[in-house]
């Protein structure tokens, strides 16, 4: 990092324990001096929010497992005394399950910039891996946490996708009984899935750890996808990106006390406030919504196993971006073409979603087969494709330039082009 | 622009398939349950107490028949949010119910008058009796009844619904499902032994006889005394006791949301303070104000 990074402390104190444990002069060059790109947008809080419910998620989890009996017969009840007799449980407990919901609206919201503006390409790509896996490990665990009120749905679903895995030929039926440790869902598949729960989110924050890392490696990328070239393309991360993302997070923090206060259960499955009946299957199994656009995918193949493989690709090929998208451009917003697609294919993903909660059956199924199509095939042919014969528009010279072009009042000429001198 | 006239063209397909779909699935469902105007709807909303009361009378006189209500205990008559029964009146309904305890000293398990710590105890010992008792019907417990059930508005209603707040779909059914019996049934349909019609039913056919009829339960503060009326305490009354904090959460939400918006609002300017400089560039001020250009 640049020169001024270097933490100097004033304090003799400061200046002690930076000798032995410089985790200050981390702080100060990682959140302070730390250079972000000016030209940033509000898309670019998304990060800092993920932080933020991360924190969040940890903090009312902690507490609810305080409460919370993970045993087949107590887990309902424990879930309802929370609700009833903990003081604030029922604060808790909605702020868990909305934030859980609202995390994947971030996640989302993050993963969409991402691919919107370019941000897996060279020098990111193992910064966006490992934001792959990040969300990877997210499903898993938003899953393992729907599982433990042990309601109809979290019953049906942990039925479901645990069964996904006797597709695997030859070992699949072990495999799902050693998931189970049992020959069904039942206790020992609670406890495990209380116990991964409440582990995998560390895993996620030590995760969390190597992207900030990644991140600070290579900088941010920003809407034009021109890297910074000198000090003037950039502002220091405090106080320029944290008010910001506080400011952001203040917004995002209001939508969510919409949903925790107002309407707790609209995301939710009234069946899931059926106690878990091994004996009577629900009429629909239906996942949380931030899955339907997979479990879409999923059944709209006809075939288990390349229904699981569908399943899984939709996801890992993500992880592949980098080398998928051949084109040098980084931001949509110099790629015509491919900012055509992308939109379709962001909405190919929704109308995805809104099948996923629909019966299997008809129309529907029909509808999800051509957008399955559409999602593989803009990732593995328009894409590489794209990068080979789009004519994109021409990239300003720095980000500065952009910067300026854009604040000039209507009708004046843009500046001389800063670029050159640098 | 070719950008909007794609996305156009995605949205009116993604529309006219579902649509399509939509009509498919929909020929035999239920019909959708009116909505009902609930006290505790919308962001200011309380439980009324008197309808509380009425719907807990409703329940004691007729549904604690065959449906347990174990998650609620009788010290909650007396929480604030509720029905409003004050302390010495929840000790007064407990002693009215008899609650197995024990085993006592002889290793026999007892009866004895439940206390305001109890909670209420159930209408059948076991799933079992209660299907001998009842031809082989189950009746569900309904301490969370009205938030375990509900039906599907569907797109692009439950978009609405978010805004809205509509949350109140598990009261709107019960309600309808008791003002939904049809008998005779309508002509065509032939239903399965014991089985009664209900048009808001999935399926139509209901195992529970029809509960609830006009003068059945004795009001005195003057409320009519009609099914209707019955149904929508009955189903207020369900609503409390699956979701007995509503009046604190709405309560505690409004602060939440005045804190919010003013902490919110305090960082938007502070924010637009500290990047003013960034955003109105030295470069760009320092010209002329007449936005002569300098080339």
């Amino acid at each position: 990092m640049s020169a001024n990074s270097i933490y100097k402390p004033q304090n003799p104190l400061m200046q002690w324990m930076e000798r032995r444990l410089p985790i200050a002069g981390l702080v100060y060059s990682s959140f302070i001096v730390y250079p972000t790109p000016r030209n940033l947008n509000y898309w670019w809080t998304f990060g800092g929010i993920l932080s933020f419910m991360l924190g969040a998620q940890i903090v009312t989890g902690i507490v609810l497992a305080m409460h919370y009996t993970p045993h087949v017969d107590l887990a309902f009840n424990s879930v309802e005394s929370i609700m009833r007799d903990v003081n604030y449980g029922w604060l808790l407990r909605y702020l868990h399950a909305n934030g859980a919901s609202f995390f994947f609206v971030a996640v989302y919201a993050h993963i969409m910039r991402g691919m919107y503006y370019g941000s897996y390409k060279d020098p990111r790509e193992v910064l966006w891996i490992l934001g792959v896996i990040l969300f990877l490990l997210m499903v898993v665990t938003g899953f393992m946490g729907y599982v433990l009120p042990w309601g109809q749905m979290s019953f049906w679903a942990a039925t479901v996708i645990t069964n996904l895995f006797s597709a695997i030929p030859g070992v699949g039926d072990p495999i799902v009984t050693w998931l189970w440790g049992g020959y069904a869902v039942g206790n020992p598949t609670l406890n495990r899935f209380y116990s991964l729960h409440y582990l995998l989110p560390f895993v996620i924050a030590g995760v969390v750890v190597l992207h900030i890392w990644a991140l600070h490696m290579v900088g941010q990328n920003n809407p034009t996808g021109v890297e910074p070239k000198a000090e003037k393309d950039t502002v220091a991360f405090t106080p320029y990106a944290t008010i910001k993302d506080a400011f952001f997070i203040g917004v995002f923090c209001l939508f969510l006390a919409w949903f925790v206060f107002y309407i707790p259960n609209y995301l939710g499955h009234s069946d899931n406030y059926i106690p878990a009946n091994p004996g009577q299957t629900p009429t629909h199994i239906v996942p949380e919504w931030y899955y339907l656009p997979f479990y879409a995918i999923l059944r709209a193949i006809p075939s288990k196993l390349l229904g699981v493989i569908a399943l899984l690709s939709s996801i890992v090929l993500l992880a592949f971006l980098p080398w998928l998208d051949t084109s040098r451009v980084r931001s949509a917003n110099y790629r015509p073409l491919y900012r055509q697609f992308l939109i379709v294919f962001f909405l190919v993903v929704i109308g995805l979603g809104y099948l996923g909660s629909q019966p299997p059956e008809g129309g529907y199924v029909i509808a999800a087969r051509i957008l399955t199509a559409y999602y593989f095939v803009f990732l593995l042919i328009i894409l590489p494709l794209l990068g080979l014969f789009e004519t994109t528009k021409p990239l300003p010279n720095s980000i500065s330039e952009s910067v300026l072009r854009e604040g000039l009042p209507a009708g004046a000429s843009a500046p001389p082009p800063s670029g050159a001198k640098v | 622009m070719n950008a909007h006239r794609s996305i156009v063209l995605a949205v009116t397909l993604a529309a006219s398939l579902s649509v399509a779909a939509m009509h498919a699935a929909s020929a035999q469902e239920a019909e959708a349950p009116s909505r009902e105007h609930w006290s505790f709807h919308g962001p200011f909303g309380t439980y009324d107490t008197g309808q509380l009361q009425r719907g807990f009378k409703v329940y004691r006189e007729v549904c604690s028949t065959c449906h347990g209500l174990k998650l609620l205990a009788f010290r909650n008559l007396s929480d604030p949010g509720g029905p409003g029964f004050t302390e010495p009146q929840a000790v007064t309904i407990a002693s009215g119910f008899q609650v197995t305890d024990g085993p006592n000293d002889k290793g026999e398990m007892f009866q004895r008058p439940g206390k305001i710590a109890d909670r209420f105890p159930p209408p059948f010992p076991n799933d079992q009796a209660a299907r001998a008792a009842l031809g082989g019907g189950l009746p569900p417990d309904m301490s969370v009844l009205a938030k375990a059930r509900g039906y599907e508005a569907g797109f692009p209603w439950f978009i609405f619904d978010a805004f809205t707040q509509y949350q109140e779909d598990g009261p709107d059914y019960i309600h309808a499902i008791l003002v939904g019996y049809e008998d005779p049934p309508p002509a065509g349909v032939t239903l399965p032994p014991g089985a009664q019609y209900n048009k808001y039913f999935p399926g139509h056919a209901i195992a529970m006889p029809k509960p609830l009829s006009d003068g059945q339960v004795e009001y005195t503060d003057g409320t009519p005394a009609t099914t209707d009326q019955y149904a929508k305490d009955i189903a207020a009354f369900l609503m409390w006791t699956a979701e007995p904090k509503l009046d604190e959460r709405k309560r505690l939400g409004f602060q939440v949301f005045v804190f919010l918006i003013v902490l919110t609002g305090l960082l938007y300017f502070t924010k637009k303070r500290v990047w003013h400089d960034v955003k109105h560039p030295p470069e760009l001020e320092s010209r002329p104000p007449t936005g002569q250009p300098k080339t």
